[in-house]
């Protein structure tokens, strides 16, 4: 029996368009759009063979109508895979599609799958967040979980109060940032976006670019926000990411079956570790995961030269730079822009990450490592440590 | 001055389809793209098409495209699975003179003529049903796309006696050459209005690419860029025009012996494809104004109109059928006998009801014999991709067959195919009323013999009815249903909802002699074969009825049905009806040959063998073809105004429904009885026309 572990890579990701809820894709189906995010990574890497493919996992926050139906199985039949290759559906909130690609890396090192697509998608037109929940009534009577720590806002406001130098300014000065990279970039980014048709009252057409981004965001526009989650308070809908329709879809494959298929390797993942923190600061989790992640890799936070964090929350980027003693405005940390421009479609963000975090590594033979990293309702956090390919520096 | 979409009045019953139009930027396009989305607001069960409304909306439309600045494409498409379905047919009968039709054709010409001479790359996006006026705007873009899932593509225009007159009769010809373009024009509309389906159109060079269903228009799009950008060149092989006389040659030929040139509209249509080889744009598209103008004032067309809302409403809601709601679950099914005739219904109530039949025979033998039969079938569906591998497991699991009667037992219906004789099925239905529940329905096959008849005889004669298939009852779409006076409004109302799952066309008939469908082709070769017994050659009276365009000819009938069967229900016709079926001494002796009376060499044609020939005797008083044909029409007005007046069906428009579904006779001819009126025979018989066409 062979027991060695065995290198897992990144060969591509693919998103659509990220919509805003109740705009652009409010018509359009959730697993239409995945299905299109499938088929278009399907198209863009020929040199696969569709039955090589051994599990498609899915992820959805809200795993009902367009949604439900064992998504990852149901995706994979109407994007056209062969009815041969198996798939599942996956759950860890913003973290689905991170969990996603790491339940299907460990298949992937310990030799049951030799390929998998893992991806996520969200309408939160259609699936807005705590659809259909049923929180246990112990939640409150027990005190187990402050009931604020189910609406992801006040969780935020809640970094403020336990961070006081993390200043609403601080987290405004963040996000004119983030718009202004994403507008920077966003030519870097769009090979990776697939078009995607959207119906509507007006007719059919072809979206091939995010709608949210605010190019223009500046630090005057940001200060006279209201803060919908506390009067008085520091999170605003500028340091917020909205609302946001979209899907995700990669392809991650052992090593050795990539070089033999001549797909090529974006990244190779080095290790990844979820962490639970407190429900009410889930915003904190990526500094626990990290932490764990890189113990576990043997690396420090040193190591590390390029950081794609989700950004749920502007004070929960700032929180976590705050701990590992970064700058607000490091170079390293989303580069190109995050979710507070572009959006997060909650269960499919953690593919978009490693997406980007790829097209990076190319521009920067000098970094070897970088990670992915995300908080997640409920007080969790994810961390994913990848290798670049293009490193050309001394090992 | 000719007429734009604006200068047409507005039509109230139109269900407008709006044309919504998108403007983006496509990557790489180096500016907008237009994307016009044809929507009438319902789902794909009401298909979007175009009246006066629709053809203002697609102008205005295009008025929006012009005026905006920096467009590099445009593109049309529809809403989910229909593109559009052409104009709309109810608006017709609403023309008012020769006038409103020329100008209805001549906006359609105006309108779509701006997208082919667009400066701006112009593109389909056919993402499903695209018929006559529908495909004909494809036509006019530069550039066609489509779904390899779309379905219900063509000009289906000649079998509703029109032509394609949006500049389809110009255009495809000089697409795809000659040949194939009467195929598509005129050739599919007289093969029982066959449609393409997606995957024809890119073989056909009617489209230039085909795109998966999934994300159909975002890959249409990415291809329209590229040839709007020079990246991908289209080509498109040169149309042969050398051919264009043989070809245009022979399917005027094809014509004659298919519907001996009585369709006016095929006719016509051929006549414009031969234009099409030499003439300008402008030029075709004045003589299709005109053809359409003709044609939509003419009496083909209002028959046709007459005959497609039959088999549309009419043949949907069958009249004299109890409420839906009175039928009886039926969740096994008997067929007495495994002969070839029972074996097919087997096999029809398998596929379609998908519950276990049960055949008996007299002997294990025969029973195993007619199960193979079955069988063999099922795996003939399976070989040709009719049939899934599993459905094809299922309907091998569901038919079986045995001598013993008592298979019966717990069947919710019983059908008889076997021999037609009063006796032999009396003593059937004795037998296995013997068996089955009191409820169980019992189901005669009989094509005319009395159903009450059989009924006397019964314990339960109220579950008894009529359901009469015709050959091949898996491919002939009517099934007439006969009740009998003690029939009860819940066995009467399972055969039609049986009928229905059985996706026939049910018609129902009074238990009078041989039902509608054989009663009036009966007439029709009893006159036939009567003036060849009184004389006149069969060269002669075989040909007297082509201006009416039946599917056959009178002999080539009496080859199909054979003429053992023919002469049955002849004596059967003659006993009941009397004289005016008369038994035929020249059908006899041809009956009862033991030659070949058919030359095989000519199968299918009716034409008799030199010894068959030689078996005819001819009297002396000779009839000329007109002669032959006025007498069989006069026949078969009488014989219908005899069936209005015993009952057997309650109005001309059954009579018409059963012809076209059970006899094949043409739409153009409204079935039957609208013909009889237009040329005047109903009036000379019996005083006053049917009336069925206003």
């Amino acid at each position: 029996m062979n027991d060695t572990i065995r290198d897992v890579v990144f060969v591509d990701g693919v998103r659509t368009p990220f919509g805003k809820a109740g705009k652009l894709f409010e018509d359009t189906r959730a697993d239409d759009l995945i299905i299109r995010a499938i088929r278009t990574l399907l198209r863009r890497n020929p040199a696969l063979p569709p039955e090589r493919v051994d599990e498609v996992a899915l992820a959805a926050t809200t795993q009902i109508g367009d949604q439900g139906l064992t998504l990852g199985r149901t995706a994979a039949l109407l994007a056209g895979l062969p009815r041969s290759v198996p798939g599942y559906s996956i759950d860890r909130m913003c973290a689905g599609a991170m969990t996603a690609v790491t339940s299907v890396s460990s298949a992937i090192a310990s030799r049951q799958y030799d390929i998998a697509i893992a991806g996520g998608v969200e309408s939160m037109s259609n699936h807005p967040m705590g659809e259909g929940v049923d929180p246990n009534p112990r939640i409150v009577a027990e005190r187990l979980v402050d009931p604020d720590a189910l609406q992801m806002g006040y969780t935020a406001e809640n970094l403020h109060d336990l961070y006081p130098h993390l200043t609403r300014e601080r987290a405004d000065a963040y996000a004119v940032r983030t718009q202004q990279r994403y507008a920077e970039a966003v030519d870097k980014l769009t090979p990776d976006i697939t078009t995607m048709a959207a119906r509507s009252d007006e007719g059919w057409t072809i979206a091939g670019a995010d709608e949210l981004p605010r190019p223009g965001t500046s630090m005057e526009g940001l200060a006279n926000l209201r803060t919908p989650f506390r009067p008085h308070g520091r999170v605003t809908a500028g340091t917020s990411s909205p609302n946001t329709d979209g899907a995700t879809a990669c392809l991650l494959a052992d090593a050795e079956t990539a070089a033999e298929l001549g797909l090529p390797v974006a990244m190779k993942m080095v290790g990844f570790a979820f962490a639970g923190v407190d429900p009410e600061t889930m915003g904190v989790g990526p500094i626990p995961s990290t932490e764990k992640a890189l113990a576990r890799a043997g690396l420090s936070i040193d190591d590390i030269g390029l950081f794609e964090i989700n950004e749920a929350f502007a004070i929960q980027v700032l929180a976590f730079l705050d701990h590992f003693k970064i700058a607000d405005d490091d170079p390293r940390v989303n580069p190109w822009g995050g979710a507070i421009a572009m959006g997060h479609p909650l269960a499919s963000s953690g593919v978009r990450l490693m997406t980007q975090l790829a097209r990076e590594f190319v521009e920067h033979p000098e970094v070897r490592y970088g990670i992915t990293t995300m908080c997640v309702g409920l007080g969790q956090g994810g961390t994913v440590i990848w290798e670049n390919p293009n490193f050309k520096g001394a090992k | 001055m000719y007429a734009t979409p604006l200068d047409l009045p507005d039509f109230d019953e139109e269900v407008v389809t709006e044309a919504h139009v998108r403007f983006f930027e496509p990557r790489g396009l180096g500016g907008k793209a237009a994307l016009i989305t044809l929507d009438n607001g319902y789902d794909h069960t009401k298909p979007s098409s175009f009246g006066p409304g629709g053809l203002k909306n697609l102008w205005r439309a295009l008025d929006e495209v012009d005026a905006a600045e920096d467009v590099k494409l445009v593109a049309v498409t529809g809403k989910p699975f229909i593109f559009l379905a052409g104009a709309d047919i109810k608006l017709m009968p609403s023309l008012e003179s020769r006038e409103q039709g020329l100008m209805l054709a001549q906006a359609g010409h105006a309108l779509y003529k701006r997208l082919k001479d667009s400066a701006v790359p112009t593109f389909a996006f056919i993402n499903g049903v695209a018929l006559g006026g529908g495909f004909e705007l494809a036509l006019h873009c530069h550039y066609r796309t489509v779904s390899t899932s779309a379905a219900g593509l063509g000009l289906p225009e000649v079998s509703i006696g029109l032509i394609p007159g949006w500049g389809g009769s110009q255009i495809l010809p000089n697409l795809i050459g000659v040949e194939k373009a009467a195929q598509v024009i005129v050739g599919n509309p007289l093969n029982q209005n066959k449609m393409l389906k997606g995957k024809d159109l890119v073989p056909l060079g009617i489209a230039d690419a085909e795109f998966e269903p999934a994300d159909f228009l975002e890959e249409s799009l990415d291809w329209a860029v590229r040839v709007a950008t020079g990246a991908i060149v289209v080509e498109r092989p040169e149309v042969d025009r050398e051919v264009w006389p043989q070809v245009i040659a022979g399917a005027r030929k094809l014509v004659d012996e298919k519907v001996h040139n009585a369709s006016a509209a095929a006719v016509r249509a051929l006549d414009l494809l031969e234009l099409a080889r030499h003439a300008s744009f402008e030029e075709g598209s004045l003589a299709e104004d005109e053809a359409l103008a003709d044609l939509e004032a003419g009496p083909q067309f209002q028959a046709s109109i007459y005959a497609f809302n039959l088999v549309r409403a009419l043949g949907k809601r069958p009249e004299g059928a109890p409420s839906p709601g009175l039928a009886k679950d039926v969740r096994k099914i008997g067929v007495v006998g495994a002969g070839l005739m029972a074996g097919q219904i087997a096999l029809m109530f398998a596929r379609r009801l998908e519950v276990p039949v049960v055949m008996t025979d007299l002997d294990a033998q025969r029973a195993e014999k007619g199960l193979a039969y079955v069988r063999a079938e099922i795996d003939k569906l399976e070989a040709k991709g009719r049939t899934s591998k599993l459905k094809a497991a299922k309907l091998r699991a569901l038919v079986s067959a045995s001598a013993d009667k008592s298979v019966y037992a717990d069947c919710d219906l019983v059908i008889e195919a076997v021999f037609e004789e009063l006796s032999v099925k009396q003593a059937v239905f004795a037998e296995v009323e013997s068996i089955v529940s009191e409820e169980a329905l019992l189901v005669t096959n009989t094509s005319g013999l009395s159903i009450t008849a059989m009924a006397s005889q019964l314990k339960h004669p109220e579950r008894l009815v009529g359901m009469h298939f015709f050959n091949p009852v898996a491919v002939m779409p009517l099934v007439e249903i006969i009740a009998t006076d003690s029939t009860d409004p819940a066995t009467l109302a399972t055969a039609y909802a049986v009928a229905k799952k059985l996706k026939k066309t049910a018609v129902g008939s009074a238990d009078r002699p041989a039902f509608i469908v054989n009663r009036l082709l009966g007439r029709m070769l009893a006159e036939v074969t009567g003036v060849v017994d009184a004389g006149t050659p069969i060269e002669v009276a075989d040909v007297a009825l082509d201006e009416l365009g039946l599917p056959m000819r009178p002999f080539a009938l009496l080859e199909l049905v054979g003429l053992q069967v023919c002469w049955h229900l002849c004596q059967h016709l003659n006993e009941d009806l009397g004289p005016r079926f008369p038994a035929s001494a020249n059908l006899k002796r041809l009956a009862e040959a033991d030659f070949p009376v058919f030359d095989a060499a000519a199968k299918g044609k009716g034409q008799l063998t030199a010894e068959a020939k030689a078996l005819i005797e001819l009297g002396n008083q000779p009839s000329s073809a007109e002669e032959v044909k006025q007498r069989v029409l006069r026949g078969l007005a009488e014989e219908v105004k005899l069936m209005l007046d015993e009952g057997v069906v309650p109005s001309p428009k059954q009579v018409d429904l059963a012809m076209i579904m059970g006899a094949g006779f043409p739409f153009w001819l409204g079935g039957l009885t609208p013909y009889l009126d237009r040329v005047g025979v109903s009036t000379e018989v019996s005083g006053a026309p049917f009336g069925s066409v206003a």
